[in-house]
């Protein structure tokens, strides 16, 4: 971890809000700058999402002298996932906490990452196994912080809150909640509803009460769902998209937040200036 | 340029050996039939669970078995994945059935996310430990009974940072300790993934042949992919598998009543269905309106 520059934990209480897809575009945003190099850790060790979304599914790990080398998605954007080692894609993970610690150890001990600027690590829902270990593991070096993403609706938010609580429990900085799925444009009539209503203020209220950055609101584009199934970037594919932009902003945020809580942040600076 | 060509002989790593390898570096022989009884094993958390499934009994089953055969039909609601809808699955399965004059329990195994208290409209209930065991909450809504981690919380606020064996023994516990009394049907809520509760309460459940599993999918092929692996766990498990709903199959525009997909749906569900035999419940529209009365006031008038 000594050659990772900057370190992002992708969080949720709640399942199926979003963080694989989150993770994926942040990456996306982050290496399209060519001199960054980026790394994405998929530890969600039962559902590893991030492969196909991706678009990586089915790609071999290799092993050298210096360790397991991850699987590319783009000269400067690498992965490494659960999701390459099991012989079929269908293959159930079925490890109880232990076993799945263990895995996350050798994932961050064993992976040769490489000089990488920004690795970000995509997570399973929950506060269990999976989050104190990492959480465990990186104690020692230096983490930015977590993005927590929700959807609007109480049932989501109360999960969030839970989770916001582990980090502060913790001791893991937040760097802010994102709001995904936040409305839904009808491709017939243009209006825009809410697919999942904010009935007690949704993620902006939350953020407010809890203390802590709130980064923005990520429109439901059917187009993103397209993407993620096809392992292709929403960001590339569909740059015009309310969406598109809104990540785009988030991810300025995210860039802002660690270049400035850093200590090594001279470099990171300079590419900010060069864009 | 990529790092990988800087660097000297590679090889690619047989997926089966990196993770047998894997365990052999850790020292763990849980694939093996050393596992619970290795040296490395003492201490560990999950020696005890390793060595049940080495064919030791475990003493709580007798109880379970007990509690169990008091209830006719055992169904989990399962999905590898999470957000699809397995909590309103869970929820308005059990409040329809209750509607047909029948006896209905859910117990909600997520322990780190409990949904069931909010949607069957329990939270602020506490549970009651009488002398045949934890009485379960009633729910306002056709008196289901409802037992949840989410009831034995004090701040609903509160995170459960448990790991798997401490996760495992409340299940367990629940299993043993709750006094649900004569049901007609025991709906069990279970969080995404395929671990430590899936195993644990499956394991306790095969003894007392449960109905089987409901599983609950978006359709999206990234959900198709875990539904797969939660298929491949029912059968590893000899689980019985009921059928597959297609949840949140597409969305009705409120102001035009135009139907439209908010994830993309080529008929997946039903293609997976049909690929292993599995019957096909049906789909469910995603309705907001039934989202702000139903979660917010856990109301069953969505029936």
């Amino acid at each position: 971890m000594a050659l990772v520059k900057h370190k992002i934990l992708v969080l949720s209480g709640k399942g199926g809000v979003g963080k694989s897809t989150f993770t994926a575009h942040l990456a996306y945003g982050l290496a399209a700058d060519e001199n960054r190099q980026v790394g994405v850790l998929d530890i969600d060790i039962c559902g590893p999402s991030i492969p196909k979304v991706m678009g990586v599914e089915g790609e071999q790990v290799h092993q050298s002298g210096s360790g397991w080398s991850p699987v590319y998605v783009d000269d400067n954007l690498c992965v490494m996932s659960v999701g390459f080692l099991l012989s079929s894609p269908d293959e159930a993970v079925i490890w109880r906490g232990p076993k799945k610690n263990g895995m996350i150890k050798q994932f961050l001990r064993d992976v040769d990452w490489g000089e990488v600027d920004y690795l970000i690590v995509d997570t399973p829902p929950g506060t269990s196994d999976e989050h104190l270990s990492i959480v465990q593991y990186l104690s020692s070096t230096h983490v930015d912080g977590a993005v927590v993403i929700t959807t609007p609706q109480e049932v989501s938010l109360m999960d969030v809150r839970k989770e916001l609580n582990f980090c502060k429990k913790v001791g893991l900085p937040v760097i802010g909640v994102v709001e995904n799925m936040s409305g839904f444009v009808c491709p017939k009539c243009k209006h825009e509803s809410q697919i999942f209503p904010p009935t007690t203020g949704g993620a902006i209220k939350m953020a407010a009460d809890m203390g802590v950055p709130f980064l923005g609101k990520l429109p439901l584009d059917p187009r993103i769902g397209w993407c993620c199934d096809r392992g292709k970037s929403f960001l590339s594919e569909v740059p015009d998209s309310p969406a598109a932009t809104a990540y785009q902003e988030i991810i300025q945020k995210i860039i802002d937040a660690c270049t400035g809580s850093s200590p090594t942040t001279s470099s990171d600076r300079t590419v900010d200036v060069e864009r | 340029m990529r790092h990988a060509c800087a660097r000297g002989p590679m090889e690619i790593a047989k997926k089966s050996d990196v993770l047998i390898g894997y365990a052999a570096a850790v020292g763990c022989p849980a694939e093996s039939c050393e596992a619970g009884k290795a040296g490395v094993c003492q201490g560990c958390p999950g020696r005890e669970l390793c060595l049940q499934q080495q064919g030791g009994v475990d003493e709580d089953q007798k109880y379970i078995n007990v509690r169990m055969k008091a209830i006719k039909k055992k169904i989990l609601v399962l999905s590898g994945k999470g957000g699809v809808g397995k909590s309103t699955v869970a929820a308005c399965l059990g409040m329809a059935l209750a509607k047909l004059n029948t006896k209905v329990g859910i117990l909600d195994l997520d322990i780190c996310g409990p949904s069931i208290p909010k949607l069957l409209a329990v939270e602020g209930q506490a549970v009651v430990n009488s002398q045949y065991g934890w009485t379960p909450l009633r729910s306002p809504h056709s008196e289901v009974k409802v037992m949840s981690v989410g009831c034995l919380l004090g701040e609903s606020d509160s995170p459960v940072v448990w790991r798997g064996p401490r996760k495992s023994s409340l299940i367990k516990q629940f299993l043993k300790d709750t006094f649900w009394g004569r049901l007609d049907y025991l709906i069990f809520d279970t969080p995404p993934g395929t671990s430590d509760e899936h195993l644990t309460v499956v394991k306790m459940l095969l003894n007392v042949k449960p109905e089987g599993a409901i599983l609950v999918t978006t359709p999206q092929d990234v959900a198709l992919a875990t539904i797969r692996k939660e298929i491949s766990f029912c059968r590893k498990m000899s689980l019985n598998i009921i059928g597959i709903v297609g949840n949140m199959a597409s969305y009705v525009c409120p102001c035009c009543k135009e139907e439209s997909p908010i994830f993309t749906d080529d008929g997946g569900v039903q293609s997976l269905c049909n690929e292993y035999s599995i019957p096909f419940l049906g789909t469910v529209p995603l309705d907001p309106v039934t989202s702000i009365k139903h979660f917010l006031t856990g109301s069953g008038d969505v029936l």
